[in-house]
């Protein structure tokens, strides 16, 4: 029965073989990721009530014993993570129906899109399920690959430009990380998690805090922690809707995974809590400082992304179960919101062919069911009381007010007032966007020309996240444009619905974590787990 | 375990060499670089794996063996490396087919706040002097032209904005 821990890696891999076998029907494709994606789905709600109920799940792959061999665990927050990111992910490859339908027509000929996504979605999966560092990193690297095909997909200027900073950037990160497995190996002999747990205990502290460093700046790369998180909102606004919202959801939460999964297992009492204490206040504080500077609502998004990183890291670095158990809540609300926000954001692009704040005006009254869908993700995020990004966030004050240190104080006093900025920014968008009166004229061909000030983010080829759309498309059905397609709403409403249940199960919900911070903070459960039985 | 000197020499300097490569704003001399520290990262490996000894077979000699571990990481890492590199060669291939050149370009927020500087718009600190110098040293990119006007084709060369290449920058990709 164990057996089913491999499936959220081989599906996928198994689906993108027979889309690109199918590569010619977009249909066929269509139906083989759809039905990959859900049965995925299905595995990871398994996986996550097996995990809860009979412990750490765990697979040696080919038999051979964990610590020398490739082994996959799902612990709870392994589980959990898995089915948060599936049910993100396929709400987000449906939404792309929507849009591939409406952009391309029925028969799309960018082939490449599904086997990609599904590679990505595989390399999510076998990062938030592998034992060992050199797993991690494979999974890294297949998702950080197909990535980089689907951030730079079409090849337009903008989509190149942006690309090279964020495939540069990531190769650097990975190369550290490699680096980083080379000294650990030379260290330790090993790379499994559960058997570096025991040995790197009895390293000379100089070394363990070395090891921790690499490993701690590749995964600060990757989940995009302050001072190494400039690539972000420079990268993630160009790419397609879709794309961008599964990047956001999914690619940073992983960094911040793989940072929670070594600093409980593998340093249990590091030094380096205070320095990422204070990276986390700056995360959250030089992030939204960003947000509010943007005037374009798939910019401010990437900004408040970055910010909102802060908080998870402020969890971690508590080191508390309660810290960490809130962590672990706002990963699973912030996935499903930030999503959310970056579809919403898509429809946005669509209904009025741009998301520059300069331009946009009037959506409350031109679409109002649009305006919702924005208003109630957006209110989630910023932490208004019903929602569970409020208790998210409570949860995370409560656990730093409880560290009685002046630093946690300083982070808890940092979360407030980000909080309120983001709230800022977001009403910043939604007077602008939504109330404000519409210009007379926002037609798709002005935007190239209305540019001799500034501080217009458009107008530049390749700023702009407009341009790459061509307008043949958009000019030929300006008639049906006032209705959005409903294969884009209907995967957008069901991605608020699932941040707004959230809520409703925010009691079991937080309960669950708080299981899951404890299953990590005793470390032994995942040990014996992983070390002691197995297939 | 003892590492071996040489070969810890070997990873600095190909690493070095490496990493200076990719400080270059060319994105085939930044894959050139990548490519130096990703062999500097496998010989690393190598030096991971202690002393060589006989092939790691049970039974076959009874010296001992070498650790076969990080050479199947190292594997790994090579064929990632080389994937990585292909499709980063491709990139460059299609940014010089787009522009003209393979530079990595300055990020939006550098752009913006520059041309603000240049126009003028914002601070009592901007110096009017910076605004003549050019950019970057070491940039194989066109300086920026004072005159605002004409920003949105200012990254393509005149030579190049006039064929059809300039045009393919907004558009391109889409229907191929």
């Amino acid at each position: 029965m164990n057996q089913i821990v491999l499936l959220p890696v081989i599906l996928p891999l198994l689906g993108a073989g027979l889309c690109l076998v199918f590569g010619r029907s977009a249909r066929a494709q269509r139906v083989i990721s759809i039905a990959i994606l859900a049965l995925v789905v299905t595995v990871s709600a398994v996986l996550l009530y097996r995990a809860d109920h009979f412990g750490p799940q765990t697979v040696n792959v080919g038999g051979w014993p964990a610590d020398i061999g490739i082994s996959l665990v799902a612990d709870r927050l392994s589980a959990l993570m898995l089915l948060v990111s599936t049910i993100v992910t396929l709400c987000v490859l449906l939404y792309s129906f929507g849009q591939g339908i409406v952009e391309f027509g029925r028969d799309a000929p960018l082939s490449v899109f599904h086997p990609t996504f599904l590679v990505l979605s595989a390399g999510v999966s076998n990062a938030f399920l592998s034992a060992d560092l050199f797993n991690l990193f494979v999974g890294f690297e297949i998702l950080l690959v197909s990535s980089y095909v689907l951030i730079t997909l079409g090849g337009t200027g903008a989509r190149v430009r942006s690309g090279t900073i964020y495939i540069v950037v990531s190769m650097i990160s990975s190369v550290v990380f490699l680096v980083a497995i080379a000294c650990v190996y030379a260290a330790t002999g090993t790379v499994n998690f559960a058997a570096l747990s025991g040995r790197i205990a009895d390293l000379p502290p100089e070394v363990s805090t070395l090891l921790q460093l690499l490993l701690l700046t590749t995964f600060c790369i990757k989940a995009a922690v302050f001072p190494l998180s400039a690539w972000l909102p420079d990268s993630y606004p160009t790419a397609p809707a879709p794309v961008t919202a599964v990047f956001a959801g999914l690619l940073t939460k992983v960094g911040i995974y793989a940072i929670i999964r070594t600093q409980t297992l593998l340093f249990p009492d590091s030094d380096l809590r205070t320095l990422l204490l204070w990276a986390a206040v700056f995360t959250m504080v030089v992030g939204i400082l960003g947000a509010v500077a943007q005037s374009d609502i798939k910019r401010i998004l990437s900004f408040t992304l970055v910010s909102h990183i802060g908080y998870m890291l402020f969890g971690v670095a508590l080191g508390s179960t309660a810290g960490l158990s809130g962590a672990i809540f706002y990963i699973a609300h912030h996935i499903t919101v930030q999503t959310t926000l970056f579809l919403v954001a898509g429809l946005i692009e669509y209904r009025s062919s741009t998301t520059n704040l300069d331009k946009l005006g009037g959506l409350a009254r031109a679409a109002p069911v649009l305006s919702v869908m924005f208003f109630v993700p957006a209110m989630n995020l910023a932490g208004i009381p019903p929602f569970s990004g409020f208790l998210g966030k409570l949860a995370l004050v409560q656990a730093g007010v409880d560290d009685h240190r002046w630093l946690s104080y300083v982070a808890v006093a940092a979360a407030v007032v980000t909080s309120l900025l983001t709230l800022y920014a977001i009403a910043k968008v939604w007077n602008r966007a939504f109330w404000q009166p519409a210009e007379p004229e926002h037609e798709a061909g002005d935007d190239l020309g209305s540019d001799s000030h500034g501080g217009s983010m458009h107008g530049r080829s390749g700023v702009s996240t407009k341009t790459e759309r061509t307008s043949t498309w958009k000019v030929a059905d300006e008639s049906d444009e006032q209705r959005l397609p409903l294969g884009m709403v209907l995967p957008t409403v069901l991605l608020v619905g699932c941040s707004v249940a959230l809520t409703v199960v925010a009691g079991p919900m937080l309960a669950f974590t708080t299981r899951a911070a404890d299953e990590l903070m005793q470390r032994s459960p995942y040990i014996v787990a992983v070390l002691g039985g197995g297939a | 375990m003892t590492p071996n000197l040489p070969l810890v020499i070997l990873v600095g300097v190909m690493v070095a060499a490496g990493v200076t490569l990719v400080l270059e704003r060319s994105l085939t001399r930044i894959l050139i670089g990548f490519v130096l520290i990703g062999n500097g990262v496998s010989v690393l490996f190598l030096v991971v794996s202690g002393p060589a000894g006989t092939a790691p077979i049970v039974g076959l000699s009874d010296k001992p063996m070498s650790d076969p571990l990080p050479q199947a990481m190292v594997l790994t890492a090579i064929v990632i490396t080389l994937g990585v590199t292909a499709f980063g060669l491709a990139l460059a291939y299609r940014a010089w087919q787009l522009t003209g050149h393979d530079d990595v370009q300055d990020d939006v927020e550098d752009d913006l706040i520059r041309r603000r500087a240049e126009q003028d718009e914002t601070s009592a600190s901007f110096d009017a002097a910076d605004a003549a110098l050019p950019d970057e040293e070491g940039s194989d990119a066109p300086a920026q032209h004072p005159e605002i006007h004409e920003v949105p084709d200012a990254t393509v060369p005149e030579a190049l904005s006039t064929g059809s290449r300039g045009e393919a920058d907004d558009s391109g990709g889409e229907d191929s």
